[in-house]
């Protein structure tokens, strides 16, 4: 696009002929006789902070003054690279010119970068590519999202890893680091480590299917500041929870564990009680959000004692036996979502997670099914602090004392707010 | 010739009323107010239906379609002579059409069923303006819907209603929904005639399947068969088997529900062949009878609301079946594969459950509402990740009752693309089809070659043992493909993706999934009031007219001009970077 490159070449030593001829000829005078060209740099600045980034590509090109306000630091400290290919993606990509720009004129006012790259290998070369040019970049945000296909996990992992460590090395000072889904190892999260130890606050890495437990207990271990983490079960073990709540280390604020099956029949490792406990007296106020990804019969090793969650995702079938454990082992459970049950009602379960779960304060229930009595009983017991109730209304099964029609009634008197089931077409 | 008929029956010196009453949808005789207004006070009544002559073979449509179409016509035809008259099937397009037949049949007045899609508006707003040039008189009646959408509209301050909930309420403010009008009978025909001359089948014939284009050898008898006879016929079985069974809930789901019904209504009500009003009489009739109760619950018209509910949300948007510059749209980053695609729409998706639904909507042209809505996750947010639209466009071709608003907004309600739907729950390709059907007598019947897998296998048979597939004579990867996705995989990783675009969308900086999608400004939360006076205090507001109810959050759609998904979605960026939590959201 012709505007990027305008905007971008503009010489900035001296005005051109043409522009010296417009001035001495029309001041660029409002009727209160003041010069917009005379506006300062901060207020420029600050209104060009709110426009989007095509709309600042056109004013930039309005004169000298404006192209240069469009260069300065602070509006590239953040960028978000888009790449996508036409033949994969429907959304447009960052221009090729205006990524060239970047890399030259503004790589070193980075701070806070993302990529979004879509399902083609193209697009996380591409990625790929422009990391490794950030050499002169001390980022202190980084996020490679993949927006439909990890893409990333198809390029030859060396690759990758070469161009991620590049940030790595280079920034020394990262604070947050998104890389979910790539091909990242325990050999790059060791220089990772040695560069930003002191820094890193936020990791999110599900998976990443090349990391070992020890990996990422090498994480634990040197960066004491970490206050977020995003792991696959895989991963998570007690030294890992130990580490973490070791007396070095901050609080933590947030772990995110995703519990994914590969195969049917997967078995999964336990952990200790005592470990969760011990992460519990370091960092009382913590949030473990957990999305179970198993079949059925997998839950073997889970909610057999009590566990710290707070945020809990099922997002396949789950059994009435294993959400009849949840309300007996997750005191501190703050959200429930239930992808599917089966067709046997729920009614028993939910009772005992409102009398046992006492700070629920969110549920959502998909393919399941609640007698309406029990459903109002679980409501009435909850009360009003629930503030995200999401019910398929499928899900709620008449009986003898209410019918669909009656139950948003009560259930709305018992939240203190109008509520419905959430429906579907039945086109 | 037409001169010489008139002759005959008028003196030269009196004015004929000449009449053309275009069918586009509303295919029938009762409940056709346009028609019968325009009968009234003519003196010759031509029926017209104008088939667009390359609308067969680019437009998707497929070849069930054009049958059922052709059997309304065939209907139409057959129930017009029984009034001395006949179908005029002409073959155009409407605005080249028109003009001559206004010359050559002296037209005086035109009428036609009123069509809400903006399609329909802005082809109907040419053949206006051509009739006032020729003269001729238009007269438009509402027939299709129950209200008028545009009532509606104005009651919910002039924008069309975003939630079910919000339109439920209006409904239950509007006016009664208008009686059908009188079927059109010879009493009512009076002495309107219609001139047929000798050559009517050479020139205005219903053609024939061959006739279009359409190969017809080995094609099966038409499971849903098209036109308003049919339409009745069903209406009063359908009507008979709610009596029997005396209740008016939502009947519960089971295996049975997933075949062809022969009280099924939704085509008839697409084509026009069964007039949505009458239905909704004769039900709330046969309700008031059974149930000794005067007031209906609006729960009994479930049907006919999400068609209305989908044609109100559509009419003044005439970029609904798109997601760009769609502003009722949520712009998702979905992958173009048509490959994966191709698998999906020719059922070879390796999940027997899908390949089952897609079969019996190629074969039949219908399938039931929750296997619609299990294709549509499949293709979309569940599995594929493979764009709404596209789904869309395969259903057009394929389904019967798919029109073009229902249509749209069906795949976008299903895909979480609008109309501020959680995202949470996921239908799963297997699990969901063995609890509607745990015997997998739907898989056997529309997947022979899966017929002799045990029940315990027939949702994934790519699990059972060689030993079992060897029996069975049908192995996985050679006589049926293998699974094209590995669904936990594809659905842990497709919940992430519509988290993030939530969490942009309603720059929600918490843990939690279900805030992530933005509480609808005027739907008040989960709910809406809904007494009149709260629902024009609504609408005020909305209007931000009102200083003490400033807009719920940032990019209300009703205070902007530009859509609430726009301004806040993913091409504004601003620059931000977001990390959906609480310490990362930089500014």
């Amino acid at each position: 696009m012709k505007k990027y490159e305008d905007a971008c070449s503009s010489s900035s030593e001296g005005p051109t002929e043409s522009c010296k001829k417009v001035r001495k000829l029309q001041p660029n005078l409002c009727e209160f006789g003041f010069d917009w060209a005379l506006l300062p740099q901060e207020i420029l600045l600050n209104i060009f902070q709110f426009l989007p980034l095509l709309d600042r590509a056109y004013a930039s090109q309005v004169c000298r003054g404006w192209n240069q306000a469009f260069h300065m630091p602070e509006l590239w400290r953040c960028f978000e690279f888009e790449l996508n290919q036409p033949a994969s993606s429907y959304l447009k990509a960052t221009h090729p010119e205006l990524i060239k720009q970047i890399i030259k004129r503004h790589s070193n006012h980075l701070q806070y970068v993302s990529f979004k790259v879509d399902s083609s290998t193209e697009s996380a070369e591409a990625a790929c590519d422009i990391l490794s040019q950030l050499v002169n970049c001390s980022l202190k945000t980084l996020g490679l999202i993949s927006t439909a296909r990890p893409s990333f996990m198809e390029l030859p992992k060396s690759h990758f890893i070469s161009a991620l460590t590049v940030v790595f090395v280079n920034s020394k000072s990262l604070s947050s680091l998104k890389i979910d889904d790539t091909p990242v190892d325990d050999p790059s999260l060791k220089v990772l480590v040695a560069n930003n130890s002191d820094t890193l606050r936020m990791l999110k890495m599900s998976s990443c299917p090349h990391v070992s437990p020890a990996g990422i207990l090498c994480v634990a271990d040197q960066c004491h500041g970490l206050r977020e983490l995003a792991l696959n079960y895989h991963l998570l073990s007690d030294e890992l929870l130990l580490a973490l709540s070791s007396e070095k280390h901050v609080h933590l604020e947030h772990l995110r564990i995703d519990v994914v099956s590969e195969n049917p029949g997967q078995h999964f490792h336990t952990i200790r009680k005592s470990s969760w406990d011990a992460m519990l007296r370091h960092s009382p106020k913590f949030n473990l959000v957990m999305y179970f990804f198993l079949y059925e019969d997998e839950f073997g090793p889970f909610f057999r004692e009590e566990v710290p969650i707070t945020h809990l995702y099922f997002g396949r079938s789950v059994s009435k036996d294993v959400l009849g454990r949840v309300g007996v082992h997750c005191p501190r459970l703050v959200e429930l979502v239930v992808c599917a049950n089966g067709l046997r009602p729920l009614d028993e379960e939910l009772i005992r997670i409102a009398k046992r779960c006492t700070q629920l304060s969110a549920i959502g229930l998909g393919e399941c099914e609640v007698s309406c009595s029990a459903f109002v009983e679980f409501v009435k017991m909850c009360g009003r602090r629930l503030s995200q109730l999401s019910i398929m209304e499928e899900v709620l099964i008449p009986d003898h004392k209410y019918n669909l029609d009656e139950i948003h009634w009560e259930v709305s008197k018992h939240l203190g707010r109008v509520w419905f089931p959430d429906m579907m077409p039945t086109w | 010739s037409d001169q010489n008929f008139l002759a005959r029956y008028w003196p030269a010196s009196e004015m004929v009323g000449n009449t053309i009453h275009w069918f586009r949808k509303g295919l029938r005789l009762h409940d056709n107010p346009s028609l019968k207004e325009s009968i009234r006070g003519a003196d010759t009544l031509r029926c017209v239906y104008i088939l667009d002559p390359w609308f067969a073979g680019s437009s998707n449509v497929g070849i069930s379609r054009w049958r059922f179409l052709l059997q309304c016509l065939e209907d139409l035809d057959t129930s017009l002579r029984k009034l001395n008259s006949r179908l005029f099937v002409i073959r155009g397009q409407p605005t080249d059409v028109f003009p001559r037949l206004f010359q050559e049949w002296q037209t005086s007045q035109l009428s036609y069923e009123y069509d809400s899609e903006p399609f329909g508006k802005e082809r109907d707003a040419a053949i206006q303006k051509l009739a006032s040039e020729a003269g001729v008189e238009v007269t438009v009646k509402v027939s299709h819907t129950l209200y008028d959408l545009d009532k509606i509209i104005e009651l919910n301050g002039g924008q069309s209603p975003l939630t079910y909930k919000r339109f439920q309420a209006l409904i239950s403010h509007m006016d009664a929904v208008e009686s059908p009008a009188e079927i059109i009978t010879a009493e009512v025909m009076r002495k309107c005639a219609t001139p047929i001359s000798d050559d009517h089948d050479d020139k205005f014939a219903v053609p024939s399947l061959e006739e279009l284009g359409f190969e017809t050898e080995g094609l099966a008898t038409a499971v849903w068969p098209g036109g308003e006879t049919e339409a009745l016929t069903r209406l009063e079985r359908h009507l008979e088997r709610k009596a029997w069974v005396a209740n008016f809930e939502r009947p519960r789901m089971n295996a049975n529900s997933l075949l062809a019904s022969p009280t099924g209504l939704s085509p008839y009500l697409r084509f026009g062949c069964l007039s949505c009003r009458l239905f909704y009489f004769k039900l709330t009739d046969l309700y008031r009878k059974v149930k000794k109760n005067s007031s209906p619950p609006l729960s009994l018209y479930g049907q006919l609301l999400w068609r209305e509910f989908f044609y109100t949300t559509a009419t003044n948007n005439p970029r609904f079946d798109k997601m760009e510059g769609n502003p009722v749209c949520v712009q998702i980053p979905w992958d173009r594969n048509p490959e994966a695609l191709a698998k999906w729409a020719e059922g070879r998706t390796g999940f027997p459950w899908i390949d089952a639904i897609m079969t019996q909507l190629r074969q039949e042209g219908w399938i039931h509402h929750l296997a619609r809505h299990a294709v549509a996750c499949f293709l979309t947010r569940g599995d594929l990740w493979i764009s709404w639209e596209e789904g869309m466009k395969v259903f057009e071709e394929l389904l019967l009752d798919a029109d073009w608003s229902v249509n749209a907004g069906s795949w976008m309600w299903l895909s979480c693309s609008s109309f501020f739907q959680q995202f949470f729950h996921c239908y799963c390709p297997v699990g969901f089809g063995r609890r509607t059907d745990p015997n997998g007598d739907y898989i056997r019947r529309y997947l022979p070659i899966l017929k002799a897998f045990p029940a315990k296998y027939i949702f994934d048979p790519w699990n059972a043992p060689e030993s079992v597939q060897k029996a069975a004579k049908c192995v996985i990867g050679m006589h049926y493909p293998k699974p094209m996705v590995h669904h936990t995989e594809a659905s842990r990783l497709n919940i992430q993706r519509m988290t993030q675009i939530y969490q942009q969308l309603s720059c929600y900086r918490g843990l939690g999934l279900l805030a992530t999608v933005p509480a609808n400004p005027n739907n008040g939360g989960n709910g809406v009031g809904t007494s009149p006076e709260e629902i024009q205090h609504e609408a005020v507001a909305q209007a931000g007219k009102d200083p003490l109810h400033p807009p719920r959050f940032l990019g209300c759609p009703y205070h902007s001009k530009t859509c609430i998904f726009q301004r806040v979605g993913l091409k504004d960026m601003l620059g931000h970077v977001f990390f959906f939590n609480q310490i990362e959201l930089v500014l």
